[in-house]
């Protein structure tokens, strides 16, 4: 026991000396939480859209002020066709909202007046925000204008968004963010310095000694473990007191699951380091065989059911999809473990099969 | 009763597939002795020390290390040996004392012994002003003196080098050879593998070996004489040819 006490205290001067891995554990973390709450968002604000008002009347200058009053655009005004793809080569507008000549008066006349959205498709996202935006400013705006009068069908759709009712993206990205950074400090840090142990020959010298096989890997792990935890916490921090993120569920079920994912992540990275030899190659296949498929596959930026059925497949042996559902499930739901004992069996059994692999394949390497 | 012996080989056999690595070797090592183990890259002699030092199991055949049998005492085998690798493995990013104490745990030492050995070692080898530095900072020669002291931390009964003096200095390479007589003098055997002809000659007893096997061991002056030439350069190129 002794002996394996020194042997994660060594560790622990690993890590702590070099500047390069406390940047990856401690700085990456806080950078990329911050990074994805601030900066990468599906929301719109002040958006710069423009105004082409052919009609000019009593009606347009008042759905014109309608917009103007919410904060997802700052409106300009344009007086002529001409100037819009200017406007929109520039750059210095996303949409161009026009309204066609006497709107006000066919609206009265015939009931009917058109609206025309014209969008800066290369930022699809914002293209389709801004135009359900402006028909939602837009249909408000009838319906006010329709309140004293008699109309024959009318169907009013309330639509609530449930779990996040302000879409907030963030609430979005911390699941995701948490899961990457979990996988990245686990699976790629602990393989990298077993395999750094195999390059420098160290690794034969611990294996000649009489510290069992077992306890140099479980000495490695445990420092990461711990990290680990800690990047857990400042995350979960961050989200709830920066982005102001709810956790619903239980703290301790978000605790355990996020333990139980770090293992699996430690796992995968024992296995990665028995099948690579050196450093370098550990970080390649960490980096382009975990953490890519983790950021596209797992359903926390592009949604797993809208992609191509053979993805959708490939993502069930993603360990990352599985616990983004259940954190979210956890903070945002409020579930108990009743309703994602499944998600986590998946993990456990993922751990279970990694350590059994790597196993397998550290004893054929001492055969 | 003490065996006069601390390595005994009888017709050990590794084969990968149906590649034979070391085809029937017999050998036996006495307390005490420095035993050289030469052959070219290739020739079998890391993959046979592998399986005296517990990390390789044999194919075939019988062998024991301090009376111990290395197919099921490999745990007690490697409390009693020492062993240094080309790669002079200590941690860089540790330092002197660090390594130290980090090696003498995982032997098993206690701290009080591991403090005294420290201080021994350190003022033995002419390192009290580095002894917080880190190792990385040392010249290679330091480092190597360091590795070979820390392998005899726990005091083993063998000690198991192999290839040390690779891409040292001469002066250097004297000076480890120096230890290793100090070491032998003091009763460990010392198992050695080697490039170097010339560090041949320091052994006590050599064996060379060719595509797996032992072709010949003896004293280096009965070696050359029966093969007829002045060095052991010319006895191993002699049997390198064949």
């Amino acid at each position: 026991m002794k002996q394996f006490i020194g042997f994660v205290k060594k560790e622990f001067f690993h890590i702590f000396r070099d500047r390069r891995s406390l940047f990856i554990l401690f700085g990456m973390p806080i950078v990329q939480i911050l990074l994805f709450g601030f900066a990468i968002t599906n929301e719109i604000n002040n958006v710069d859209v423009a105004i082409l008002d052919h009609s000019n009347d009593e009606t347009t200058n008042e759905i014109t002020q309608k917009i103007a009053a919410s904060n997802y655009f700052s409106i300009q005004k344009i007086n002529s066709e001409q100037e819009i793809e200017k406007a929109f080569q520039k750059g210095v507008i996303k949409a161009v909202i026009i309204f066609e000549p006497n709107f006000g008066a066919n609206l009265i006349k015939t009931k009917r007046a058109n609206l025309q959205i014209v969008t800066d498709a290369t930022e699809p996202n914002t293209a389709n925000t801004i135009v359900s935006y402006t028909n939602a400013i837009i249909f408000k705006y009838l319906s006010l204008i329709n309140l004293d009068k008699k109309i024959p069908y009318a169907i009013n759709t309330k639509s609530r968004m449930v779990y996040n009712p302000e879409l907030k993206g963030v609430f979005m990205f911390v699941p995701g963010v948490m899961t990457i950074i979990l996988m990245l400090v686990s699976a790629m840090m602990t393989s990298i310095s077993i395999t750094k142990e195999k390059e420098t020959g160290t690794m034969e010298i611990l294996l000649v000694s009489p510290i069992k096989p077992f306890q140099v890997i479980v000495g490695k792990v445990i420092p990461y473990i711990f990290l680990s935890i800690i990047n857990a916490t400042v995350i979960v921090l961050l989200s709830v007191y920066v982005f102001k993120m709810p956790v619903e569920g239980s703290l301790i079920l978000l605790a355990f699951e996020s333990i139980l994912f770090i293992i699996t992540s430690l796992a995968l990275g024992i296995l990665i380091s028995t099948l690579s030899a050196t450093q370098q190659t550990a970080m390649m296949i960490s980096l382009m065989g975990l953490m890519l498929p983790t950021i596209l596959l797992s359903g926390f930026i592009f949604p797993i059911t809208s992609m191509p059925v053979p993805l959708q497949v490939i993502s069930n042996v993603i360990p990352a999809k599985w616990f983004v559902i259940i954190i979210k499930g956890i903070m945002l739901k409020g579930v108990t473990i009743m309703t994602i004992w499944k998600e986590t069996a998946i993990l456990i059994g993922m751990t279970l099969f990694f350590l059994l692999v790597s196993i397998k394949k550290y004893k054929i390497r001492l055969e | 009763m003490e065996n006069k012996y601390v390595i005994e080989v009888e017709d050990l056999t590794k084969k990968f597939g149906d590649f034979v690595a070391v085809n029937h070797i017999t050998f036996k090592v006495g307390k005490g002795e420095i035993f050289g183990f030469l052959g070219a890259n290739g020739a079998g002699k890391t993959t046979a020390m592998k399986m005296l030092i517990g990390i390789s199991k044999p194919t075939s055949g019988e062998a024991t290390v301090v009376g111990l049998d290395v197919y099921t005492k490999t745990n007690a085998i490697k409390k009693n040996i020492g062993y240094m690798s080309q790669k002079f493995a200590l941690y860089d990013d540790l330092t002197v004392k660090e390594n130290i104490n980090f090696f003498g745990g995982i032997y098993g030492l206690k701290r009080k012994e591991i403090k005294e050995k420290t201080e021994v070692l350190i003022s033995e080898l002419g390192l009290e002003n580095v002894a917080n530095s880190l190792v990385e900072d040392l010249p290679l020669g330091w480092k190597q003196k360091l590795s070979f002291s820390v392998a005899l931390l726990h005091d083993p009964k063998i000690i198991f080098l192999d290839e040390p003096t690779g891409g040292v200095d001469p002066i250097t390479r004297r000076q480890f050879w120096e230890m290793i007589y100090k070491t032998a003098n003091e009763g460990t055997t010392v198992f050695v593998t080697t490039h170097y002809m010339d560090e041949a000659e320091y052994c006590d007893r050599v064996s060379i070996m060719v595509d797996g096997e032992i072709k010949a061991l003896d004293t280096p002056s009965n070696l050359k004489q029966s093969f007829k030439v002045d060095s052991m350069n010319d006895v191993f190129l002699k049997l390198a040819r064949g």
